[in-house]
């Protein structure tokens, strides 16, 4: 989620983990992990192929950012 | 005029809106479902509450690359009316005919309740016939509706007049008490920057029938759009 956006949802597991009176929780922001299978071998083509689906789908640019991870076999 | 009302896989609300067109407001509206591409036959395209596509990744993201959308982008760009109502509303701004987006409410609740809504914007074809200040009583129900745009596209909206309903009290007044889910400058409909597409979280089409309760402020604002469209 972008910063500036009110994520109600990471507010109250900053509640609770502040409850948890080992914890120094500043802030806390959810988001969520998408996984997928490509079938490709070549990682610049596989980082182009998700940027693309990211923007025009997976993503919300009005109020989310993404963040990339290629990783191999 | 002929109304297309765009029915989604997860549409809910796509009868009570074809009931409120075509039985209590005897326009002339028909159901269209989402793998209709071609809407040239149409003079306005208004798109149902429900949960399209089971509202999977965010409410309207996959609805928007339904093949319909295209016949309703094309209905927008030519300058015809096209509104959305609730998930329809989040379905046009995600696919970008409406700026901003719909979040989970503030209270992370679904709510499902009367609200207040102050006629902002009295310039256009869906609420030319209704003033401004006005104040309307119409039900909500959603889980994201938080309505939420950047700075720039808020100030935008403001300078332009675009704010077509926002969240009050019932003489119109603006408080934290009567934003109901947290959204930005209490908006609940938008307009576009051509006015001729417009979303709203609240539900017109379920109060135009004064037997079910609840008043029928959305014969109002339908008979408002109806005239709107008569030259």
């Amino acid at each position: 989620m972008k910063p500036g956006i009110l994520d109600p949802q990471g507010d109250a597991v900053r509640g609770a983990l502040r409850a948890l009176d080992t914890a120094k929780v500043a802030n806390v922001r959810i988001g969520k992990i998408i996984e997928i299978d490509l079938e490709e071998n070549d990682k610049n083509a596989a980082m182009t192929s998700v940027k693309g689906m990211c923007e025009k789908l997976l993503a919300n640019p009005v109020t989310e950012d993404y963040h990339i991870d290629i990783t191999g076999k | 005029m002929k109304i297309a009302v765009v029915r989604f896989p997860g549409s809910n609300c796509d009868h009570d809106l074809l009931h409120a067109l075509k039985f209590r407001l005897k326009m002339d509206a028909e159901m269209v479902w989402w793998g209709k591409k071609n809407l040239d036959d149409y003079d306005a395209a208004f798109l149902a509450g429900g949960f399209s596509f089971g509202d999977y990744l965010r409410a309207g993201a996959i609805a928007r690359f339904a093949p319909v959308m295209e016949g309703v982008a094309k209905l927008a760009d030519s300058g015809k009316p096209v509104l959305g109502i609730c998930n329809g509303f989040q379905i046009l701004a995600e696919a970008r005919l409406l700026p901003g987006a719909l979040m989970h409410n503030k209270s992370m609740k679904f709510l499902c309740q009367d609200v207040f809504l102050k006629v902002e914007a009295a310039n256009n074809v869906f609420t030319g016939k209704l003033h401004k200040g006005e104040v309307l009583s119409m039900p909500i129900a959603h889980m994201e509706g938080r309505y939420v745009a950047d700075e720039a596209t808020i100030k935008q909206l403001e300078a332009q007049d675009r704010v077509l309903l926002r969240y009050s009290q019932k003489d119109g007044s603006l408080s934290d008490d009567s934003n109901p889910n947290g959204s930005m400058g209490a908006i609940a409909g938008i307009l576009s920057e051509k006015r001729n597409v417009a979303g709203l979280m609240p539900h017109p089409e379920r109060v135009c029938e004064a037997l079910l309760g609840g008043g029928e402020d959305g014969v109002k604002f339908f008979t408002s759009f109806i005239e709107g469209t008569k030259r």
